[in-house]
């Protein structure tokens, strides 16, 4: 994997090289040491577990035996687990649901919020104050769990798959990231498309969604990383145990040691429970792991800085 | 901006004349329906975000009124007798309940001194540092885990801590007696605190490094000249250019001190045990959806709503009280 980022201040000419600025006291060896140790321990904490979890899903049974449970030192390497739980049944089905929740998810999410986003951007626009209000109330009062499952129930959406998508589907928080960003571009610009008579379909396709491709891939990853990591929902909603997503699926076989109705020969032969379920858990890492480095990327260049800061 | 934009209101005494009146107020109507006009492709944009936010933001708040009611999933919504105030009061005299906001608010005090400051205590290390191809590295690194599932997380933790993991197969291995740090009660708020470090306070840092760069490198250098040491430095520029951010994210934590972390707490509520695990949402998750009880647990959640809005008043008015900005401000 290759993560590709920009340092956040990247602009700041004090860290631009890796010189001390001439009238900073040179550091004491002891200091720059236990300021090293400590950071190193931190992002080995980060890095430590993840590299057991992944070592022992690629382990074969006897590895694990003489370990005594999760691998630390590589032993005996094997793509059995993988193979087992990726050759059809529950598991191999979660995935096929998660993704295709999450892409159908944020796409919509993603239409549907740069819309709104858009079209509250002018300013002055009709209304748009109320409106405004009208969205910004929802991030302090949430309605509350109960009457939010009544209303999935009584709309008969439980164990469908618009369950787990419409309820979620926008994050007022990200309109107003994208409408900030939006009203940052030069209105003289837009202005003079109108006059020349340009409708505000088309300014928004040809002229301001080119301008604003690193907001909405942010906002787009956020989403996508928010639809595949719901479990919740899926446990309100969902009780077809033919449509859970994978976190469910990973929760109950994991943490819950169910072993999941369907999934046979799990932990006979020569494939290790332990494995399976490592396998699982790197199964329901590795999307956001591929898509990581895209938003290291755009977190870097600043997009959330702005947004955070408000 | 066009000359329509310009329409704020002046404000001048009522004309005597109805008549020039009457002139005034169909003007200002024939200029409101000139602006829709002229937006109504912008307003048909809003439609679906505003459709959907009525439909599962503010048609459940109506519904909060089964909280009054004595609510039955197998009658008409109008139809369930109305109880008053029976359910509140049932939820302000249940043990049950006031244990749940005992641990939730034991949770939030704790993380608040144990949580809180690891992020801004860690942006300052990593500010201090030279190199910026290993500050990214490190960046790079403690973001990740933000974007991993709770139900990863937990999964991890449990492999680590858990009566299988590897803490246990180290203390057998040298016969020490195993202990399962995932279903003791004694030290779950420890283990949930460490759970939600490991996962969210690298990402914390992110704000605390924008504050950080935002400082003029000058201001360090004059302090320098003038004999402030490392300290002193820290003390006088660093901190006080956070202190705003460090405000904001106090009374967003405050406003939010009822909710800590519900798919968190779900996931270990069982393994762990009501008594240390079962928080407010938990509390009106198993009340309400597992034992069928809707209307108590609508009540529960209900109280636990209304006081979050509370809060987050309060807390802001505490924030202009200490001349900062707040989260919103009086316009």
């Amino acid at each position: 994997m290759s993560i590709t980022t920009r340092p956040i201040d990247s602009s700041h000419p004090r860290t631009s090289k890796v010189v001390r600025p001439a009238w900073e006291e040179p550091r004491a060896p002891l200091e720059a040491g236990a300021r090293a140790i400590v950071l190193f321990g931190m992002a080995a904490l980060i890095v430590v577990p993840l590299y057991i979890v992944v070592l022992t899903s690629f382990s074969s049974q006897a590895t694990i035996t003489a370990a005594g449970g999760m691998v630390v030192v590589p032993g005996e390497l094997t793509f059995a687990a993988y193979e087992q739980i990726l050759s059809g049944g529950v598991v191999t089905r979660a995935v096929l649901v998660s993704v295709g929740i999450t892409t159908v998810g944020t796409a919509i999410s993603l239409v549907v919020s740069v819309m709104a986003a858009y079209g509250l951007s002018r300013p002055g626009s009709f209304a748009h104050r109320p409106i405004l209000f009208f969205l910004l109330i929802t991030m302090f009062f949430g309605a509350g769990m109960i009457p939010s499952y009544l209303l999935v129930s009584n709309l008969g959406l439980i164990n469908s798959y618009w369950s787990l998508i419409l309820p979620s589907c926008i994050s007022v928080f990200n309109i107003f990231l994208l409408r900030g960003f939006f009203m940052g571009i030069d209105q003289s610009i837009l202005d003079s498309a109108r006059i020349d008579g340009a409708g505000d379909w088309r300014i928004l396709s040809t002229m301001v969604l080119p301008m604003s491709k690193s907001v909405i891939t942010v906002i787009g990853l956020f989403y996508g990383v928010g639809y595949w990591n719901a479990f919740f929902n899926a446990t309100l909603y969902i009780n077809d145990s033919e449509k859970l997503p994978l976190q469910v699926i990973l929760r109950s076989y994991v943490l819950q040691g169910v072993s999941v109705p369907g999934q046979v020969s799990v932990g006979s032969g020569e494939v290790a429970t332990l494995a399976v379920q490592m396998a699982v858990v790197i199964i329901a890492l590795v999307p956001v792991l591929i898509i990581y480095p895209f938003l290291q990327k755009h977190i870097s260049s600043g997009v959330m800085i702005g947004a955070v800061k408000g | 901006m066009t000359a329509l934009d310009e329409r704020r209101p002046t404000p001048e005494a009522p004309p005597a004349d109805p008549a020039i009146h009457k002139a005034a107020t169909a003007r200002k109507n024939r200029k409101r329906r000139a602006l829709f006009r002229r937006d109504r492709t912008l307003l048909l944009m809003v439609l679906p975000a505003l459709l959907l936010t009525a439909l599962f933001a503010y048609v459940p708040i109506i519904g909060n009124a089964i909280a009054f009611q004595d609510y039955s999933p197998y009658v008409g919504a109008f139809e369930n007798p109305w109880v008053g105030f029976a359910n509140f009061e049932r939820v302000l005299n249940d043990e049950a309940f006031w244990s749940a906001v005992r641990n939730t608010l034991t949770i939030t005090a704790f993380q608040l001194v144990f949580f809180f400051p690891v992020p801004i205590m860690m942006a300052i290390l990593l500010q201090g540092l030279l190199s910026p191809r290993i500050r990214s590295l490190f960046q790079s690194i403690v973001y990740l885990p933000h974007f991993l599932s709770w139900v990863i997380v937990i999964s991890i933790f449990q492999q680590i801590l858990g009566g299988a993991g590897l803490l246990n197969q180290f203390l057998r291995d040298n016969g020490i007696e195993a202990v399962n740090l995932m279903t003791q009660p004694d030290t779950f708020l420890i283990l949930v605190t460490s759970q939600a470090l490991w996962k969210d306070a690298g990402w914390g840092i992110i704000v605390f490094l924008a504050a950080l760069s935002a400082i003029d490198p000058s201001q360090y250098e004059a302090a320098a000249m003038d004999g402030a040491g490392r300290l002193k430095r820290m003390w006088h520029i660093t901190l006080p250019a956070l202190r705003p951010i460090i405000i904001l994210l106090l009374i967003l934590r405050l406003g939010d001190s009822l909710s800590v972390g519900f798919e968190q707490l779900l996931l270990q509520r069982d393994a762990v045990g009501a008594g240390a695990a079962e928080v407010l949402d938990t509390f009106v998750y198993y009340s309400g959806i597992q034992n069928g009880d809707w209307s108590y647990a609508a009540a529960a959640g209900l109280i636990k709503g209304v006081i979050s809005v509370i809060l987050v008043l309060g807390a802001n008015k505490l924030a202009h009280l200490f001349g900062e900005a707040g989260v919103y401000q009086k316009s």
